[in-house]
């Protein structure tokens, strides 16, 4: 019996297929619009999100403006990563020197550090090494390059084994990064080279930690408060003068703005999804009424009530849910066009995106097609058949 | 012979009032009709005798007042209008003035029509279908739409559709009311030959000619319905 009022539905759709399709209009717009915008947005906040986690989403960082009488020294940096909750210490501190290389020089920013930067930080390698504990100790003049910065300074990556001059002095080149290809690092610009916290130090004649990243062991907020306790303490309870930054809070912000943004958003084409309802329901209504003939036909040969509802029912349903794989192929042209133009950002199309777009239509179809089936339905037959429109 | 054979309509005291503008018209008043199996019977009454409440009754499109009314051994009470259907599409064969096809479908689907809401199988739908496309002589037309075949054709591709599920009666509504004389004719013979062949026929119409054709012959008037000729 479905099935053949499936077939009775396709029938009926297709034989006028104009006013179909500008019935169908409502719910496509209302597809499109749903399924587009929250694949927008889930596709830039996954695409922030990720920026976030590569500038080092589980690090607390640490800046110190004032240090009391007490700066913190390297050695210091040992105490804190005993502490239960970090992991791993490293100073961060940096200045600007220019570099050179033959003729070619650009202003770098140089960052004094030790071997655990790297992990706190996730940097990966493209060739040689990355600071060894000796360098530190024995303040070589050695430097690490960001990718850009090799480039820029000798025009290629490979560059292990080169010597250039940083602030006057000259360093031999051990390791190169690889391309950070994140929007921050496109954004925030600029080149960088890491050289031993020892060497940094001495050139900028600041020799205490101002700048500390710590990566946690657990969970990060517990590393938040501990170094924030530990900090309070070296500081006579003084919270201005440092400041503590936790960036997985950044990412719970971010998630929590573009998670609201996506239900308004969402919102926004429910609302023009149930002003397709009501053009199905119109459509509907006007359809029952040019066929009260063959609705009188149909129960003068044996079609009862609910044959009647079940048919016209189906074919709200089925104009909504065509109008839904419209929509649905629609979004998926859209947003093909939108990853293409953005490059960076891919847009795509999640499964759970699509099962709400069916089922609201579903719902919307059988929810606007209820009122006109059951019209439908009770309609006399005597007067349906006496009906001449 | 046929006084022998069960009767298929037995109406006794069916009276069906109607209130026009606050006033009742007794559409029937007291009918009493006996028509048994393989007879065909004509109603004849001019319009507004009470003919159409006559025919929605026997076609179970609606129910008397009061009054019992037996379709096929069946009694005919205040169903709902579910159970009517059902009764409708097991027991009556509609044949109605202008054909009442559906235009969107093919011939063999508006005789297949019944049968869907007979809920068959596809195989035996179309076999039933095809069967009563040739009872009509309509073989090679199966696949046309009804504004392809000619008004005769369309006659009796409705009444293929009135055949196919092998109802108790076919209940005809001045079939030949829209059909030029010649198809009339053609129609009537038709009639004659699914008489000869066991089918009960109810033929409704205004037209004496054509009543006079039934093997017998019922009139109505204000309601009241009597024997013509016997």
């Amino acid at each position: 019996m479905i099935l053949q009022s499936v077939k009775m539905a396709w029938e009926a759709i297709t034989s006028n297929k104009m006013r179909s399709f500008l019935t169908m209009l409502g719910i496509i717009i209302g597809v499109v619009a749903l399924v587009v915008l929250v694949s927008l947005v889930n596709g830039a906040t996954g695409a922030v999100t990720s920026e976030i986690s590569t500038l080092g989403n589980d690090m607390v960082t640490v800046s110190i403006s004032d240090d009391k009488g007490s700066p913190i020294r390297l050695e210091d940096l040992d105490t804190i990563a005993a502490l239960d909750a970090v992991g791993e210490a490293a100073p961060s501190d940096s200045m600007n020197a220019t570099a050179k290389f033959g003729y070619s020089d650009a202003t770098v920013s140089l960052y004094g550090t030790t071997p655990a930067y790297y992990n706190i930080q996730g940097l990966t390698l493209q060739y040689g090494r990355f600071l060894k504990s000796a360098d530190v100790q024995n303040a070589s003049y050695v430097v690490v390059l960001a990718y850009d910065t090799a480039e820029e300074l000798f025009g290629s990556a490979d560059v292990v084994g080169e010597s250039l001059t940083i602030g006057g002095r000259s360093f031999l080149v051990v390791g190169v990064l690889e391309k950070d290809t994140s929007i921050f690092s496109s954004m925030i610009g600029g080149y960088s080279a890491y050289a031993p916290f020892t060497v940094e130090s001495r050139m900028a004649d600041s020799p205490y930690v101002t700048s500390i990243s710590i990566s946690p062991a657990g969970n990060t907020d517990n590393t938040e408060s501990q170094v924030n306790s530990f900090m309070l303490a070296r500081f006579h309870q003084d919270e201005d003068a440092y400041r503590l930054m936790n960036m997985s809070s950044i990412s719970d912000a971010l998630s929590t703005i573009t998670g609201t943004l996506s239900l308004l958003l969402g919102g926004i084409a429910a609302i023009s999804l149930l002003v397709g309802g009501i053009g199905i329901m119109n459509i509907m209504l006007v359809s029952v009424t040019e066929r009260t003939k063959e609705i009188g036909i149909r129960k003068a040969i044996g079609a009862g009530k609910k044959s009647i509802m079940m048919q016209f029912l189906i074919e709200a349903l089925m104009v909504s849910l065509m109008g839904c794989l419209l929509g649905l192929t629609l979004s998926w042209i859209i947003l093909a066009i939108a990853s293409s133009i953005a490059k960076t950002i891919s847009f795509s199309m999640s499964l759970n995106v699509v099962l709400l777009a069916v089922g609201f239509s579903s719902a919307i179809g059988l929810i606007f097609g209820l009122y006109p089936a059951n019209k439908a339905a009770n309609k006399h037959p005597i007067e349906a058949l006496r009906y001449e429109g | 012979m046929s006084a022998q054979n069960r009767p298929i309509i037995s109406m006794t005291g069916i009276t069906k009032v109607y209130s026009v503008g606050g006033e009742e018209v007794r559409a029937l008043d007291n009918a009493n009709l006996l028509i048994r199996e393989g007879e065909f019977v004509s109603i004849i009454g001019p319009s507004g005798s009470g003919k159409s409440t006559l025919m929605n009754i026997i076609g179970c499109l609606d129910v008397a007042d009061s009054g019992e009314y037996i379709l096929d051994g069946q009694s005919i009470e205040q169903y709902s209008e579910e159970e009517l259907a059902r009764i409708r599409n097991k027991k009556i064969g509609f044949i109605f003035q202008n054909f009442n096809l559906l235009s969107r479908m093919s011939a063999l689907a508006n005789v297949e029509l019944p049968l869907i809401y007979q809920r068959l199988h596809l195989s035996e739908r179309k076999e039933k279908a095809q069967r009563a496309l040739d009872r009509v002589g309509l073989t090679d037309r199966s696949s046309h739409k009804p504004t392809e075949l000619s008004g005769g054709q369309q006659q009796r591709v409705a009444i293929a559709r009135a055949l196919a599920t092998d109802p108790a009666i076919l209940l005809a509504d001045e079939p030949t009311g829209n059909l030029d004389s010649k198809t009339g004719d053609d129609i009537m013979e038709l009639f004659r030959e699914l008489h000869r062949a066991g089918d009960t026929i109810v033929l409704i119409t205004h037209n004496e000619e054509i009543a006079a054709q039934a093997q017998r012959r019922i009139r109505i008037m204000d309601g009241h319905v009597s024997e013509v000729g016997v």
